[in-house]
């Protein structure tokens, strides 16, 4: 890829209107990157008159529907729940819908591009599928053995808190995508990975405790999480995401979970 | 153009496809196509729970179930349906347990239950908690859960595949199921499947309202491309408005809310659903509260400086209460409004939210072709289907379950078909229609702009076709629609690539919500009646005589070329419950 060049773009929009009082002007730094056209990456400025309450992604959205058709990204829920759309904004893994213009500040350039250590494969879209991957390896789904009951396993209101933050996870991959361990080395399982393995090791019900930590032991496991917290930081669930590892760590050495 | 062969194609990856692929798979060889990621379908948006009579905190039976949602349905639902939701619900909700989904507990460990609109005790006496629950992030981990089991039975997925068209042959004068065509993102390369059996599950088709709760994918591409291949869809007329959006956002905040307490206010802090619903208040069914809020607007008691939204108070709700079982929806309300929900009441307006009708099926997930017949190999569920359970008006938490209950249902009815039956052969040039379709797309050189058609059409139906409609207000929408339809002709994309076109897929998905919005207002203009999500002011009440009867609009193509809807009527199974009026 080539250094990547400052375009302006013609999509100032027209004269303002009356009512805008509570618009303003605002430049979206876009990086752009379409291997069907050229190898080429370039970063495009997009001149818009926001509500500085809306969203990143509805700023996205006016480029893609008023200026620029082209410009791809993925989204869906538009409200922080589906985990489509992390992206680096500002330099800051965030998603689009869940961060708004007055929150970055919006009087300087807002700089938007794809999450890092994935392929791009277009604009602001990356390939998913190792990050999908890593997480198919720690085996997430629950593991018992014996007889099934016939009614609902019981669990104690605090073994359910026990492993409730990391059930909140979207598999949006803001986490990984901003660890420094998984930019250097793709095949490091990265955060998200563990924070699923967490959300079975610790739940009572579950009795494959001992095989995921056997995996989450590998050299691209655990071990190798420096403890840059990036990941919590970059968390838009909230979930104590360095915590978790630092848990699942404990487990190793002491068998307890 | 590359041809796949599978026993079993699922169309969608949100609950109801989930839960129909771990059927599926085991049964036959299936593969799941959806144009999202599995974990990002709308599904993982729902919040406040699913019902189930497991009485695990108070008495309750199925039986109880089966009257509020035929009740909460306005009698338009059908009957045997309803009494295999309410009766399978505890199994389903037992069989997600197992699977792993972390339900909240209860003191002694069990699956904890909550209040919610509409589920009552003893036929109506009194609020029933009925609905299981995982805080507010119900059906996120409903979703979770099932993608998890997927991995575990290791599911084949085509992701960011978008089922564009339904293939059916004639075989010995009957019209069976030979595949589906898909378009697929990455490349823009056009994948024919061909499939013994095929399950659509492509969830609802809200977009084609301004303010809702609804993805921007939720598109209704299922009911559209059925529809466009002759196949009838079923009360569309009947949409949810849900009373609690984020005011201008239409971002849902869970009837869990009230469930636990939450109290709607006009401007002058009087607690208003005590006039409309004086046993269940705040809990009446979803059509009735989103009503009063609006007559509450419409005569000058609405809050703000414009008097357009109503307040959701939760101040005396103790903040921990709050956090236990709120925490995502508090959330929204800071994040998105800069609200406190502990010490500020959140302005909300009703959002469009669900679609009661789509196409329609038996209880075994059989796609219909009229009244009687079914499609051999042709199977729906979910919010794409129309079995009907909700009939009139869906109650909360009834479609988390009616996703898990006809998912799982039409998972082993289609991999069983799929395993008595051969394949049929493919019609000649299976592609072609998809073909023209995104060639024309990719090539027009008109002036009209997607996103201009589809704010026009966002904008007539929020003021003509939702919470209430009138015969000029639906008129001046199906004349709205048809010149919508027109400029759509002249359409043009700016990405002409092929790699990750959303510009195109978005113009593609306009088309389908032109199609559907149109079924949906000329079957409302037909309906001359009020009943549940349907209320037409000129015709205020439920008119049994003339309209205790399904909906069925056909898309018929004349000799010389022009698209009519024609419409038909199907009988309401009734059992065991006739009808009254319905009173909260
Ligand atoms: C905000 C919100 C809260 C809700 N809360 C509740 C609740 O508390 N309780 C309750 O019972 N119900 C609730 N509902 C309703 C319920 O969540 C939905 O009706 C239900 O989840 C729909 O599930 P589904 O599987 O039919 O569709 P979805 O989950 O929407 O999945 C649709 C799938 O189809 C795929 N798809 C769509 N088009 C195509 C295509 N052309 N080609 C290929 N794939 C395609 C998508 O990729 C997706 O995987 C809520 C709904 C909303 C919007
Ligand atoms: S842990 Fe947080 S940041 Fe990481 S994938 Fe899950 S939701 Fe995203
Ligand atoms: S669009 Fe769903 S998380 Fe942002």
């Amino acid at each position: 890829m080539s250094t990547p060049t400052l375009e302006k773009s013609s999509g100032a929009p027209e004269a303002a209107q009356s009512s805008d009082d509570h618009l303003i002007t605002l430049t979206m730094r876009v990086r752009r990157f379409n291997p069907e056209v050229s190898d080429e990456v370039t970063w495009v400025d997009y001149e818009l008159r926001m509500d500085p309450k809306e969203r990143v992604l509805d700023a996205l959205h006016k480029i893609k529907w008023e200026i620029d058709g082209t410009l791809t990204f993925r989204r869906s829920c538009a409200h922080g729940i589906c985990g489509s759309d992390a992206m680096r904004i500002n330099g800051r893994n965030r998603l689009a819908c869940k961060t708004l213009l007055k929150d970055i500040n919006p009087e300087k350039p807002i700089t938007v591009e794809p999450i890092k250590g994935l392929t791009v494969l277009k604009d602001l879209v990356v390939d998913m599928e190792p990050f999908f991957q890593a997480y198919r390896d720690v085996m997430p789904f629950l593991i018992t053995k014996g007889n099934e009951p016939t009614r609902e396993r019981k669990q104690s209101a605090e073994d359910r808190e026990r492993f409730d933050d990391t059930t909140k996870c979207i598999l949006c991959a803001a986490c990984t995508t901003s660890c420094p361990v998984f930019w250097n080395d793709g095949q490091y399982f990265g955060p998200a990975a563990i924070v699923n393995a967490h959300r079975f090791i610790f739940d009572s019900r579950d009795e494959a405790g001992e095989q995921r930590l056997e995996i989450l032991n590998d050299r691209e496991g655990v071990w190798r999480c420096r403890t840059t917290f990036n990941c919590t930081d970059a968390c838009p669930r909230g979930i104590e995401v360095t915590k978790a590892i630092q848990e699942v760590k404990r487990a190793l050495l002491t068998r307890r979970f | 153009m590359q041809i796949h062969k599978y026993d079993t194609v699922i169309v969608g990856a949100g609950g109801a496809g989930m839960r129909a692929a771990i059927e599926a798979t085991k049964r036959s060889r299936t593969a799941v196509l959806t144009k999202l990621y599995p974990t990002r379908s709308h599904t993982g948006a729902a919040q406040g729970g699913m019902a189930a009579a497991l009485a695990n905190v108070e008495e309750d039976n199925w039986e109880w179930h089966t009257f509020d949602t035929v009740k909460g349905g306005d009698y338009l639902v059908d009957q045997d349906a309803a009494e295999i939701l309410a009766k399978e619900a505890i199994d389903a909700v037992l069989d997600l347990e197992k699977m792993g989904l972390p339900f909240n507990r209860t003191p002694e460990g069990n699956i904890d239950q909550r209040r919610f609109g509409g589920h009552t005790r003893s036929h109506g006496e009194a609020a029933v908690r009925r609905a299981c629950y995982a805080a507010d992030r119900t059906g996120h981990m409903i979703l979770q859960t099932l993608y998890q089991n997927c991995v575990k039975e290791g599911v084949e997925f085509f992701n960011e595949f978008y089922v564009l068209d339904l293939l059916l042959n004639e075989v010995d004068g009957v019209k069976k199921t030979a595949g589906v065509v898909a378009y697929e993102l990455a490349t823009g390369e056009i994948h024919v499947f061909q499939a013994k059996a095929v399950i659509f599950a492509s969830g609802g088709t809200g977009k084609f309202f301004k303010v809702t709760s609804n993805a921007h994918t939720l598109t209704g591409d299922g009911q559209a491309v059925a529809y466009r291949r002759g196949l009838p869809l079923e009360d569309m007329e009947f949409f949810q408005f849900h009373p609690t959006g984020i005011w201008r956002m239409g971002i849902l905040l869970t009837e869990g809310a009230r469930g636990e307490g939450g109290i709607l206010r006009n401007k002058d802090g009087e607690r208003f659903m005590e006039k409309y619903a004086p046993v269940m208040k705040d809990l009446a069914s979803r059509d009735v509260v989103s009503r009063a809020i609006y007559t509450e607007i419409r005569e000058g008691r609405g809050c703000g400086p414009e008097g357009d939204h109503v307040f959701l108070d939760l101040t005396h709700l103790p903040p921990e209460q709050l956090d236990a079982k709120l925490p995502d929806i508090t959330e929204f309300a800071r994040t998105y409004l800069g609200i406190e929900p502990y010490t500020d009441p959140i302005p909300i307006q009703p959002t469009a939210h669900y679609a009661m009708g789509g196409i329609p099926t038996n209880v075994m997930g059989e796609v219909l072709l009229d009244n009687t017949t079914v499609v051999p190999g042709l199977y729906a569920a979910g919010e794409v289907a129309c079995v009907s359970v909700h009939g009139a008006n869906r109650l909360g938490t009834n479609s988390l379950l009616d996703i898990n209950v006809f998912g799982r249902r039409s998972g082993i009815a289609a991999a069983e078909y799929a395993s008595a039956n051969d394949y049929v052969e493919l019609p000649e040039d299976p592609a072609s229609v998809v073909e023209e379709m995104v060639e024309s797309l990719r090539n027009s050189t008109g002036t009209e702009r997607v996103t201009e058609i589809r704010k026009a059409l966002q904008e007539t139906m929020d003021a003509n076709a939702m919470v209430f409609r009138t015969e000029a207000t639906l008129k001046q929408a199906v004349s709205d629609i048809a010149e919508l339809k027109e400029r759509y002709k002249n359409v043009s994309v700016q990405d002409k690539g092929k790699r990750f076109n959303t510009d195109l897929l978005e113009a593609v998905e306009l088309g389908n919500l032109l199609d559907l919005a149109e079924v949906l207002a000329v079957s409302a203009l037909a309906r001359k009646e009020s009943r549940g999500g349907h209320y037409r002011e000129d015709y205020p009440t439920r008119d049994d005589v003339n309209f205790m009867r399904h909906t069925m609009a056909y898309r018929e193509v004349a000799a010389d070329g022009t698209v009519n809807i024609r419409l038909d009527y199907k009988p309401v199974v009734q059992t065991r419950y006739q009808p009254m009026e319905r009173k909260y």
